[in-house]
């Protein structure tokens, strides 16, 4: 149906603009012949500039109105909040330096329109007006590049002050899996030449290591609120990307080396989702399932917001659906889970038959 | 003085035109060594054709992306296998995005761009007779034709093209079991790239010796146009950073054919770990970005020199800042060599480098800066001839604008954390150098058609036509695709659908690909006008824009050495528009332009910018 929709609007815009045309070449042949714009031209032309300022304005409103509620909530990591207000103020000054300039640009445009008596002024150069603007952007600019070196150099710099949690996020093709330290906080070596999927050992740990015999593996994230992680990440295959959006985390997983990134996080899902942008968020959302579901289609089921982590780089056909949730509880709660979790030495290097990991809700250990 | 100059120019020219020899139809259209052809061949391959499928290509991703995984019989009509049923298949998405954006960076925007203006301008626009090297001028083009059509045969192979996004990451590009693309499509694009890069540099290196020896006499280069310096400088960026990206074709061959371990280590894969041991991805990107990042600027600069120049001669002004303009091409060719590193601010390589890219750069952002105001600047009490070329002009500053100003956001490795490789990147460069780009494209052919095509004009009509529908769809496409990108939607996925918390965005996809179609069908007003007026369109008068650069004294009938007398001589710079003598009279009186051939009148001072 929207097929049909689809084509049908594009053949009659098709046909419209065919039938502008004809009407604008007929015109034409009463009038001189030329194809150089003619006074006529630079007016209509000149008002249109004017007119397109307004809808780059118009544009702009409107993106915010509808769709600045679309935006992330505020962030739910420690330094989610600098970065957060490091953005504002960029988009300040970018949408200050947007207005001003695009003013000046159309109302130019539509300002000096063409007129056959018109002189325009000679005005080659001039080394005051061009140093001002050269120097505003280096001020602003090296203000920016200031500011943004210092958090960048905050977030960047993992080290294990604090007490950080360690977690390393495993990528393949296409799925995430998570692994704790365990009792003693450390992770156990581990290498792909290690793999065995006979005995579902799939991060490829080493089971001589004795650091590697609590670690806990597990397909859901769970993270302590107000505790610090330090992620560790690796890839068995190609290029992925752990991308925790509401976190304002990102750090690509390349196989052959282990990434790191490390962030506090503040909310656990609980408040989150007790957050009236989120509340909004998830209404508006379950309104739009609902609608499906009516209609019968897949993908309808009520959803509650959760904290999630995607791939963020193309790493082949099913790229779009690689995720894992993110469950940030508290301190008590997360010990009651971790309890709950097979150590490797529990599972794959005592029973063989039985899954390499904790697989929750039923699901199945991928490969 | 002036005698012995022109009678050494006489000699010369006479020198070009002793060995005249009978043209055969493959000698003029086909295997033609002459400038003005090769142009033509550049722009008819390039532009109208690959551009075509390039452009054609986002449609069909773009409906997906608005109504994901629903029939569509344009899919299936187009897509054949790779649509059952008439549904998009996530393989052949990941493929038209690749190819969409290959296609459309190097074949559209760098050979298209770059090959047809380069060519038409440059020895038109110094006093030229030709290229330095017509030989080597026209197997650049035929090898730019030879990749073309490897490109488009990879199209049709039985596992689909590359898919592996149009940066080719190893190791999806480099293994075929993690992707079906990987397999023989890779191979063919990575053939047809060497033979790209290959008839890149020798254009390049044709352009740079061109205007470095063949200026015409008063030719300094502070009196050469700005289109040729931009046309320079991306010249000489070509012939730094290309043949990295060789190196790095060359290198991931050897990965997928030999068995080397350059780029891949510890990687196991449906069921099986591979011998790959000690190479590194993060190695790749830094090789393919070293060219991918002056990439954006060789796609870019050309467009901004053709902006000067059309901007200048409509607004009948001198462009504002002539020397700081150039200063600007070479600031921003420079600092584009060291600012690589900000695309691979979270690719794991150490953060302290991440520091010193931001700082490149977040510094590039002055030149650039300083070629906006300029061009406002020029517009500023200018008598503006809006005809389609000016709008174009007007618009690229427009977009650039808006696309460049996101660039802040994108180039502090900080922010770049939280938006990197999403829609938000999509939108930024997008505007900055793909619009922008094609709008410079669209300026330069509206402008130069009558250059190209002995005399005849484009229907302005139509050209104000395809300006509208495209300023204002380009804005409703890509305005609207900052918000998504902001919002954590990811670029390169096959549908948004697996993610409750982007639901609520697909009302805004069904706008974006709205705006997208009716852009795509307005691109077809332009062909019309493009083809039609080739072959009907009206001559209009030998120099239609008034304008001073040397192109416009050439013959208007296409001859081999583009001027049948002597090669004229330059006494000024190319911006002398509505320039007054102290009694505020123009200085050649009732013209409001002094070409570049007209020698200083008695009195007038030549300014000294």
């Amino acid at each position: 149906m929207t097929t049909i929709l689809i084509l049908s609007v594009l053949a009659l815009v098709a046909i419209a603009i065919w039938q502008m045309t004809k009407i604008f070449e007929l015109s034409q042949l009463k009038a001189e012949n030329s194809q150089i714009a003619n006074d006529t031209d630079n007016k209509n032309n000149g008002y249109l500039l004017f007119a397109f300022m307004v809808f780059t304005y118009l544009i702009t409103i409107f993106s915010f109105w509808k769709y600045s509620k679309f935006l992330l909530p505020e962030a739910s990591s420690e330094h989610g909040a600098e970065y957060d207000y490091l953005l504002f103020v960029s988009f300040a000054i970018i949408f200050v330096v947007q207005f001003i300039t695009q003013f000046l640009l159309h109302y130019f445009g539509y300002k000096y329109r063409g007129k056959k008596e018109n002189k325009a002024l000679f005005y080659a150069d001039n080394d005051r007006l061009e140093f001002i603007w050269t120097i505003i952007p280096v001020i602003v600019l090296a203000g920016l590049i200031l500011w943004g070196l210092y958090t960048w150099t905050t977030i960047m710099d993992v080290n294990d002050e604090d007490d950080p949690l360690i977690v390393e996020l495993y990528a393949q093709q296409f799925n995430w899996t998570a692994r704790y330290g365990g009792e003693d906080n450390v992770l156990g070596a581990a290498n792909v030449r290690m793999i065995d999927i006979n005995k579902a050992n799939v991060l490829g740990l080493d089971e001589s290591d004795s650091y590697a015999t609590d670690d806990v593996i597990v397909k859901e994230l769970h993270l302590p609120v107000g505790r610090k992680i330090n992620f560790k990440m690796r890839s068995q295959d190609v290029l992925h990307s752990a991308y925790m959006p509401h976190f304002r985390a990102q750090m690509n997983c390349v196989p052959g080396m282990t990434t790191e990134f490390s962030f506090t996080p503040i909310k656990t899902t609980d408040q989150i989702r007790q957050d009236p942008d989120v509340i909004d968020k998830v209404k508006r959302t379950n309104a739009i399932r609902a609608e499906r579901a009516a209609k019968g289609e897949d993908n309808s089921d009520p959803w509650e917001f959760d904290y999630i982590l995607l791939c963020n780089k193309i790493c082949g056909k099913s790229h779009y659906n690689m995720q894992m949730k993110i469950i940030v509880e508290t301190q008590e709660e997360y010990d009651t889970w971790m309890a709950e979790q097979k150590t490797f030495a529990e599972t794959v290097m005592a029973d063989e038959a039985k899954p390499a990991f904790n697989t929750p809700k039923g699901e199945t250990a991928g490969l | 003085m002036s005698v012995t100059a022109h009678a050494q120019i006489d000699a010369h020219g006479h020198d070009d035109h002793a060995h005249h020899h009978k043209e055969t139809f493959v000698t003029k259209y086909i295997f033609s060594q002459d400038h003005k052809m090769i142009a033509k061949q550049y722009l008819i391959t390039g532009v109208l054709v690959m551009g075509f499928i390039g452009i054609a290509m986002s449609l069909l991703f773009r409906m997906q992306l608005a109504w994901p995984g629903e029939a569509n019989v344009l899919f299936e009509a187009l897509l054949g296998k790779w649509a059952p049923d008439g549904v998009m298949d996530a393989d052949v998405y990941l493929a038209l995005v690749t190819m969409h954006g290959t296609i459309m960076v190097f074949f559209v925007l760098t050979a298209g761009l770059s090959g047809t203006f380069s060519n038409l301008l440059i020895p038109l626009q110094i006093g030229a007779r030709d290229m330095a090297s017509g030989f080597l001028n026209m197997l650049s083009f035929w090898m730019f034709f030879v990749s073309s059509v490897i490109m488009v045969i990879s199209l049709f192979v039985e596992a689909g093209p590359a898919a592996a996004g149009w940066t080719i990451y190893p190791p999806l590009s480099a293994l075929p079991m993690a992707q079906a693309g990987s397999g023989m499509g890779m191979t063919l694009w990575l053939v047809s790239m060497a033979i790209f890069i290959a008839s890149s540099l020798l254009g390049s290196l044709n352009y740079i010796v061109t205007v470095i020896n063949l200026r015409t006499k008063g030719m300094s280069m502070t009196r050469l146009p700005l289109t040729i310096w931009a046309f320079f400088v991306t010249a000489i960026i070509g012939v730094i950073s290309f043949p990295v990206l060789l190196s790095a074709a060359l290198l991931l061959i050897m990965d997928r054919s030999f068995g080397t371990s350059f780029f891949l280590s510890d990687i196991f894969i449906q069921g099986e770990v591979l011998h790959y041991q000690g190479g590194s991805p993060v190695l790749f990107e830094h090789l393919f970005w070293f060219l991918g990042h002056p990439e954006v600027y060789i796609v870019l600069l050309p467009a901004l020199g053709i902006t000067s120049e059309v901007m200048s001669t409509n607004a009948r002004k001198p462009i504002f800042g002539y020397r700081a303009m150039v200063a600007s091409i070479l600031a921003i060719a420079f600092l584009s060599t060291i600012v690589w590193g900000h695309h691979m601010f979270i690719s794991g390589m150490n953060p302290f480098l991440g520091s010193v890219f931001t700082f490149t750069t977040l510094l590039i952002a002055i030149p650039s800066a300083v070629k906006a105001f300029n061009y406002i600047t020029t517009l500023w009490k200018g008598n503006l001839q809006l005809n389609p070329a000016m709008l174009f002009s007007i618009g690229l500053v427009s977009t650039f604008i808006t696309g460049g100003l996101t660039g802040i956001i994108l180039g502090d490795s900080t922010l770049d954390i939280n938006v990197h490789d999403t829609y938000f990147v999509v939108a930024h460069f997008h505007l900055v150098m793909g619009i922008s780009a094609l709008y410079g494209l669209f300026a330069g052919v509206y402008h130069w058609f009558p250059k190209m095509f002995e005399g005849k004009m484009m229907n302005k009509n139509l050209g104000y036509i395809h300006f509208w529908i495209t300023a204002v769809c380009a804005y409703g496409v890509f305005f609207p695709m900052h918000f998504v990108g902001m919002a954590g939607v990811p670029r390169r996925y096959y549908q948004n659908t697996a993610f409750p918390m982007f639901d609520e965005l697909t009302d805004v996809q069904i706008l974006m690909t709205s705006f997208a179609l009716i852009a795509g069908a307005a691109q077809l007003v332009f062909v019309y006008n493009f083809v039609s007026s080739m072959f009907y369109g009206k001559k209009g008068p030998k120099n239609p824009w008034k304008s001073n650069t040397l192109e416009w004294t050439a013959e208007v009938k296409h001859i081999h050495g583009n001027w049948d007398g002597p090669i004229p001589e330059v006494h000024r710079w190319a911006y002398d528009y509505s320039k007054v003598d102290d009694n505020g009279e123009y200085i050649i009186p009732g013209q409001d332009y002094v070409p570049q051939t007209v020698p200083l009148q008695k009195d007038e001072e030549e300014l000294n910018h």
